[in-house]
């Protein structure tokens, strides 16, 4: 019995152990990354090579879903604030609730499944047919070639497609409340300019942006040049992207926000 | 795919999402209708400042003018001394009278600036000299309580004689 119980604890440290040298070592990758995009930066043409598959092929997914759940917003925000008959604030509820959360959190989760799963895959793959082993070789560091103009993509496409998020969103409100329902127009824009500030609001929420961006490529990186090199192991890379990355989003974005909106109100 | 090709559609893509952020900027948030850099600041102080918040609106003639910077509590004096920034444009006169109002019967609380006739005009750093509190609801029921009660037995004492 007792033998039993010494086995469980020592399954209990193995994995805390393995977890915690797991962190360090995509640290230390990070860090690495940071440290070798000197010559990904010289060569932007590699930059902006993935800029378009990271920024404008997630672009349809982006500008859809902004302008959805900005049309949702707006229905829902009418049917509440109507009852207190301030369907004018629908304006300000839709951008203070886009530009605040839904257009920087939204917009990561769709970045990551569309853009950091693919990023995974495409490294995890070249690691199983050993096209890094063979840059290597060639004496091309993969980190600087690979990973690093991938990872810079991702960091200058993240902010940018947020933004396209919350504008769309806001369209999408503007839509649904102004010409399907027939809020004033007036009142609508001018509620929404008087009380979303550009230092507190949009300014918080590019800082946002910014973070994820990191946040999310950096782990789309890390797991596909630390997949397993076969079929297996790339699936299982993938998957691990998309959900540590949305839980790494939802974390931070609740850490972010309680530093930035506490005293405002 | 061809380089240019990719360039084009980078490119766009840029512009795309530097334009939405100009939008964010100018259309929905306030930069383009009130920059702090063009602005002066001025002090009030109240006795109760109610539901005033920093960031509240600060107006004249149901204009918007300015904007309350800081709040903060004199221990000495025990009152608010309320910072406010106005926009360059807008210039009062030295007598000018600060009061928090209310905008509808529960709305957001903000300053109202009501000019007076002085020639001299205030400038950045002055302090309001005239001031007035705001109405705190549960005060003025009381005393509208009060004051009901008071009346009531008044008139009972009038029925006895």
């Amino acid at each position: 019995m007792p033998r039993r119980i010494v086995i469980g604890i020592r399954g209990i440290g193995h994995r805390v152990i393995d977890n915690i040298w797991r962190l360090g070592y995509a640290t230390r990758f990070f860090i690495l990354t940071l440290l070798k995009s000197g010559s990904s930066i010289r060569r932007f043409s590699l930059i902006i090579r993935e800029l378009y598959f990271t920024g404008v092929l997630t672009l349809i997914i982006i500008v859809v879903s902004g302008l959805f759940v900005g049309m949702v917003l707006g229905l829902q925000g009418y049917e509440t604030l109507q009852k207190y008959g301030a369907e004018t604030s629908v304006g300000t509820l839709v951008a203070l609730s886009l530009v605040r959360e839904l257009g920087p959190v939204v917009a990561a989760l769709l970045f990551a499944s569309r853009a950091g799963s693919a990023i995974t895959a495409e490294i995890g793959l070249m690691k199983a047919t050993e096209q890094l082993e063979a840059m290597g070789m060639m004496a091309v560091d993969p980190i600087a070639r690979v990973v690093a103009p991938r990872f810079w993509a991702g960091v200058i496409s993240m902010p940018l497609l947020a933004a396209i998020f919350s504008a769309m969103g806001i369209f999408g409100g503007y839509l649904i409340a102004v010409v399907l329902i027939g809020v004033d127009e007036g009142s609508f824009w001018s509620q929404m300019q008087s009380v979303v500030d550009f230092r507190f609001d949009i300014v918080n929420g590019i800082i946002k942006t910014c973070v994820f961006g990191v946040a999310v490529t950096a782990i789309a990186v890390f797991e596909g040049f630390d997949a397993q090199p076969t079929a297996e192991g790339v699936s299982g890379a993938t998957t691990r992207t998309v959900v540590t990355s949305s839980l790494v989003i939802l974390g931070l974005d609740f850490i972010l926000t309680s530093f930035m909106f506490r005293g405002v109100g | 795919m061809q380089r240019a090709t990719i360039d084009l559609w980078v490119g766009l893509f840029v512009m795309a999402g530097i334009g939405a952020l100009l939008i964010l900027a100018l259309k929905v948030g306030n930069l383009g209708t009130y920059s702090e850099a063009q602005s002066y600041t001025l002090t009030g102080i109240f006795e109760n400042i109610g539901g005033l918040k920093v960031r509240s609106p600060v107006k004249s003639a149901g204009v918007v003018v300015g904007r309350v910077t800081d709040i903060q509590f004199s221990t000495k004096t025990f009152d608010a001394a309320v910072t406010m920034k106005i926009d360059k444009r807008y210039a009062f006169p030295k007598d000018t009278f600060a009061s928090i109002l209310t905008s509808g019967l529960l709305g957001e609380q903000y300053i109202g600036l009501a000019a007076g006739g002085d020639e001299g005009m205030l400038k950045s750093g002055d302090k309001i000299m005239k001031t007035n509190s705001a109405l705190v609801l549960e005060e003025m029921i009381g005393q509208f309580l009060f004051d009901k009660a008071s009346e009531s037995e008044d008139s009972e004492d009038d029925s006895k004689f």
